[in-house]
């Protein structure tokens, strides 16, 4: 669903704007046809080379334009780590970078195409937004506002959503409870940990944006134990809440992907509930450290 | 040149692309220090970041920046650093040292001005032969035949590739034009660089043989 969103909006932006160019390594290509015949000299599919891809992009955006990347995110990121820093980061140039895969979306193809690793590798890099939308109507919104600056963003779509979709892209309360206890779902984590938390005496509050952060939002909601949920390699976001509770008196439990490879294949929910991310495994952890 | 001594490390690398750069700034290139953010200025990316200092000193003579900077390469607080900034040096179009990107950025760059009309504008981007070791060369390579993007890239070839090029430079880049010319020789440089073929060009220049 969110990577229909993503061709229908980006082929949209493409005819909208003249700024705005997409670059493929085969990955999508078949589904960004129609753009690519339209826009022949903005729509550029370099082929299987995931390296020339970012690069191509850092390229586009030295002469002004705005490029948007897409591939698996274990290629666009893990593989081309490099040309992330330096084609883009290191020139101050820009790109959108979207990805699919995600942590185990493709689950029965292997560790290969999986990258829980991602938002972490993104997190040693200076100035990029990463979004994690819970819905495809959020992508669609994230997307279409990163056609307007030149800043580094990271669109990581999921093959599965929240039931409703949350406009914005700042912390929001879910669901109110009057312990100090805040569990903060990122992205399609937010049904999973409604599921997971029912009858529970916690805050629960969702963000689609983990970078920046709005750990303004967090703090309002004077926490005494913080408890995140993110789809990609646990922990990967204590860094960020650990400088913003630094002068707060707190506990904290970071959930989410295991560094452990997971030689199974199956379903993304098998995965899910491998690594304790279904609503189960959430309650037991959850309940555990209450 | 005479003013440059900090860069002792680089300089077998330094030295190899000086008469190339000269011929470039002098003769080739359509930019000048007032016309460096103009949209429609020809591009010249120096992928091998290693050894600047005749870059530096290129652009010094060219009035990009004072020279007094030539001093003071690596210092604290130099804008010119062993490898060159673009973000820090008037001039620099990338900012390059891990070997193996100014390639997929210049291909980036001349898509870039094709679509936004600049077709008279050309791309430059210039490399060494024991650059071509990295991977990522020969993905914009195979790119840039397969599509006939009219990228001009210039390979010094002072043999520093550890295992050498059996059969050659030029049959690594198969579907571009090619010229062979002798990297001392100007009237030679200027005539492969003026040339412009309507798909890749690669002039691989030839200088004498790194160490010696």
């Amino acid at each position: 669903m969110m990577r229909e969103t993503f061709v229908a909006t980006t082929t949209a932006l493409l005819a909208e704007d003249p700024r705005t160019a997409l670059v493929l390594a085969d990955i999508s290509a078949d589904a960004f046809e129609p753009a690519r015949r339209r826009h022949p000299d903005r729509v550029l599919n370099v082929g299987i080379r995931e390296q020339l891809m970012t690069g191509v992009a850092g390229g586009l955006a030295l002469t002004g334009l705005r490029p948007y990347v897409h591939s698996y995110a274990p290629f666009a990121v893990d593989r081309a780590y490099e040309q992330l820093k330096l084609d883009l980061g290191h020139q101050d140039a820009g790109a959108v970078i979207v990805t699919i895969g995600g942590s185990y979306d493709a689950s029965a193809e292997g560790y290969t195409h999986q990258s829980p690793g991602d938002v972490a590798l993104l997190d040693t890099l200076e100035g990029w937004t990463v979004h994690v939308p819970g819905h495809a109507d959020e992508a669609a919104e994230m997307l279409r506002a990163a056609a307007r600056h030149d800043d580094r963003v990271y669109v990581r779509l999921s093959a599965t959503q929240n039931a409703k979709a949350c406009p914005g892209t700042d912390l929001k309360v879910i669901r109110r409870g009057t312990s100090g206890a805040v569990v903060l779902a990122v992205g399609p984590m937010l049904d999973p940990v409604l599921a997971a938390t029912w009858g529970l005496d916690v805050t629960v509050a969702y963000t689609n944006t983990p970078r920046p952060l709005d750990t303004a939002g967090l703090l309002a909601l004077h926490p005494t134990e913080v408890i995140v949920a993110e789809p990609y390699l646990a922990g990967t976001s204590s860094r960020v809440i650990a400088a913003a509770l630094a002068h707060v008196p707190h506990r904290s439990l970071h959930l989410g992907v295991s560094r452990t490879e997971h030689r199974g294949y199956g379903t993304p929910a098998d995965h899910a509930a491998h690594h304790g991310l279904d609503a189960m495994g959430l309650r037991r952890s959850i309940e555990e450290f209450l | 040149m005479a003013r440059i001594t900090a860069d002792r490390k680089h300089a077998p690398s330094a030295y190899s692309t000086l008469d190339v750069l000269q011929v470039l700034y002098d003769r080739v290139l359509r930019i000048s220090p007032e016309t460096v953010d103009a949209p429609d200025r020809d591009r010249f990316l120096l992928s091998k970041g290693h050894g600047p200092a005749a870059y530096y000193a290129v652009l010094a003579a060219k009035g990009y920046f004072p020279a007094e900077w030539l001093d003071d390469i690596g210092g604290r607080g130099s804008p010119l650093g062993h490898h060159p900034d673009r973000v820090l040096v008037p001039g620099v179009e990338v900012g390059t040292g891990s070997l193996g990107h100014g390639l997929g950025l210049a291909t980036g760059v001349a898509l870039g001005l094709r679509a936004q009309g600049y077709v008279g504008t050309r791309t430059f981007v210039l490399l060494g032969d024991a650059e071509l070791d990295e991977g990522s060369n020969h993905e914009a390579i195979a790119y840039l035949a397969a599509v006939g993007l009219p990228v001009t890239a210039i390979v010094i070839d002072n043999q520093s590739a550890t295992h050498g090029w059996p059969g050659g430079i030029a049959v690594r880049f198969p579907g571009w034009q090619v010229s062979h010319v002798d990297g001392r020789d100007h009237d030679d440089i200027a005539a492969a660089l003026r040339e412009r073929p309507d798909r890749p060009h690669v002039v691989i220049a030839r200088v004498e043989p790194k160490g010696q």
